[in-house]
């Protein structure tokens, strides 16, 4: 792994079989995303967003070159090893929050530090910053479907950030939500990439989201075919 | 540890879908355990009846009696040897003198089975000791059903004819000094007991006898010539095999249940394996690897049968307890089916029983739990995590 560089991604190509065929998803993708980036995936719906999201966070793996997280070769890892780079250095965000119906805000934001096998204690004290993070103190004991969608995607934040991950994925994170909660979900993981400095990739066609980026990777039609920095003031 | 934790979690998460498989795996948990209970009650109990009423510590036989075979009966008989008679009279020994009889209760004709014994034997808890004699007639005593079949009540006379050594016929009046209650039917139905020399007089063999029943405490004595000893194996076999025919019988009942159980638990997981593939898939991005997630669901589909349990020692404890104190009463008439069986059944639980069931609930139970689990190994977590599993 070079210098703050935390994922590389070389010749990448991604296949699914359709058919007696192939449909090619990404074609030779040459990336680099550094620490503290605040980076989006850009592009129309089947540019390949997605695809390559899942690849850098080791849910799919790709069928030709490399793609290195946190200087682990994906195409390389087995479930286990897949799995523990997940656990203990990746946050995901879903579109659809995916958060657990059954278990309330407390124990959604916690999943992941018990995967992590940490002490009680030590679990309510990150979980509790989490959710001071997130502003969502007083609905601990909700229960996601008596939480607004603005609501469940600040506890699928804060699920995400609640074990200090390097790099946190978010595929279109407000595509559920009103302009008003996307501005404030983006304002909150903006102030978090800034405080934290954790790497944040977004998979995103909403202008919501694009205003935000530092750096915006558009895609289109499985090729890189824009890579650009935005300064901010 | 962490699958326990959180199958617990999401199965308390679940609340009624749980409740309501727990509510039917926690019912056959009950039913069987009762069941089981019933059949081992009644096992022990017609065990201990018999043993009491008819075999006592086993039986020596003459060696051409075959109570299967009734044109046996007139050759079944021989003299009771010296070694014999001081058995039986150190009450170790009670000797029965079996022989073909026909009963006329009010002018009908019923054949019986005449029985000699002995009124001080204290071998068998039969009460010979009304067995005295009546200046009025030959003393009997006969049980309830043969009371009831016949309309026959104490004090009652009732002409019996019979054939004596010689096959010649011979006929006399019977009172009926006392009727007596029994579980074990074979003592009762279509037999009347008379005392044993009274019995011996009328067929012209004195000091002769069917079988010989030992005492419990002595059981087997030592070899007589020309007497086979039947121990408790031999005599209890047709006990042994109808518990055992009720045994299968009771297995029905358990695999349906256990059916219905195991449909529920099933059905659950499959549709839980449908409704929740984003959890699937979240789990699988959070870090678990599939094999733990299978082990999740396999958990929590096993994990039913552990709250069944809680909840079946909740309700079904004490009602188990209590029946096992009122016993349950056999609808009448059930006695005259020729069964041992008591007019109460008290269930008998024991360790074995209720941990035998549940560790077969309990493994049944997590395999039905993870055929369908199986499932989750199968599955693209990026399909998972979108819900777009078909």
């Amino acid at each position: 792994m070079k210098n703050g560089q935390l994922i590389t991604i070389q010749n990448l190509i991604k296949d699914y079989p359709v058919g007696r065929g192939f449909f090619r998803a990404l074609n030779d993708i040459n990336l680099t995303i550094g620490e503290g980036e605040f980076a989006g995936l850009i592009g129309p719906s089947g540019s390949g967003k997605t695809t390559l999201l899942n690849i850098i966070g080791s849910l799919d793996v790709p069928t030709k070159g490399e793609a290195k997280v946190l200087g682990q070769s994906i195409g390389n890892l087995n479930t286990r090893q897949s799995a523990k780079l997940r656990n203990h250095s990746l946050g995901f965000i879903f579109q659809t929050y995916n958060l657990l119906p059954v278990y309330n805000v407390f124990e959604n934001v916690e999943l992941p530090l018990l995967l992590l096998k940490m002490s009680k204690d030590e679990r309510r004290k990150l979980v509790d910053q989490a959710l001071d993070w997130v502003g969502l103190q007083d609905k601990r004991k909700s229960r996601p479907p008596q939480l607004s969608g603005g609501e469940c995607q600040r506890v699928s934040i804060a699920r995400a950030m609640v074990k200090s991950p390097q790099i946190v994925l978010a595929d279109e994170p407000t595509a559920n939500l009103d302009a008003k909660n996307s501005h404030n979900i983006l304002q909150t993981m903006e102030k978090l990439n800034e405080e934290l400095k954790t790497t944040f990739i977004f998979a995103t066609h909403d202008d919501k989201v694009i205003q935000y980026l530092h750096r915006k990777i558009s895609l289109d039609d499985g090729h890189v075919v824009n890579d650009e920095q935005i300064k901010k003031q | 540890m962490l699958a326990l934790k959180l199958a617990y979690r999401n199965l308390m998460g679940a609340r009624l879908r749980t409740w309501l498989n727990v509510i039917v795996l926690s019912l056959a948990f009950v039913v069987i355990i009762w069941f089981k209970g019933v059949i081992n009650g009644w096992d022990q109990q017609a065990r201990r009846d018999t043993i009491d009423w008819q075999i006592g510590g086993g039986q020596y036989w003459q060696e051409n009696y075959d109570p299967y075979d009734p044109f046996s009966i007139e050759d079944s008989h021989a003299p009771m040897t010296e070694t014999i008679l001081k058995s039986v009279e150190q009450g170790e020994l009670a000797p029965i003198l079996i022989s073909q009889a026909t009963m006329y209760p009010e002018g009908r004709i019923q054949s019986i089975s005449l029985r000699g014994i002995s009124p001080d034997q204290k071998v068998i808890e039969l009460p010979t000791s009304y067995l005295v004699n009546d200046e009025n007639g030959i003393p009997a005593i006969i049980g309830e059903r043969t009371a009831r079949n016949n309309k026959l009540a104490v004090g009652d006379y009732v002409t019996i004819r019979w054939r004596d050594v010689n096959g010649i016929f011979d006929a006399d009046e019977v009172k009926i000094v006392h009727i007596f209650k029994t579980n074990v039917p074979v003592m009762d139905l279509s037999i009347v007991w008379i005392p044993l020399e009274k019995h011996q007089e009328m067929a012209g063999m004195p000091g002769e006898a069917t079988i010989l029943i030992t005492s419990k405490e002595t059981g087997f004595k030592e070899d007589f010539p020309g007497w086979n000893f039947k121990d408790h194996y031999f005599l209890l076999s047709e006990i042994r095999e109808m518990i055992e025919m009720k045994s299968v019988g009771g297995s029905v009942y358990f695999v349906v249940l256990m059916s219905l159980a195991m449909l529920a638990i099933f059905d659950t997981q499959v549709l839980s394996i449908f409704r929740r593939q984003k959890e699937i898939g979240t789990h699988i991005a959070l870090g678990m690897t599939q094999r733990q997630v299978v082990t999740l669901f396999t958990v929590e589909g096993a994990m039913h049968s552990v709250l069944a349990a809680i909840l079946a020692t909740i309700y079904g404890a004490p009602l188990l307890w209590l029946q096992a104190v009122v016993g349950w009463s056999m609808p009448a008439g059930t006695d005259d089916f020729g069964l041992t069986i008591a007019e109460t059944i008290y269930p008998a639980y024991s360790l074995a029983l209720v941990l035998g069931s549940t560790m077969i609930v309990l493994i049944t139970t997590t395999i039905v739990s993870y055929i369908p689990a199986r499932r989750i190994a199968k599955m693209n977590p990026t399909d998972a995590i979108r819900g777009k599993i078909q």
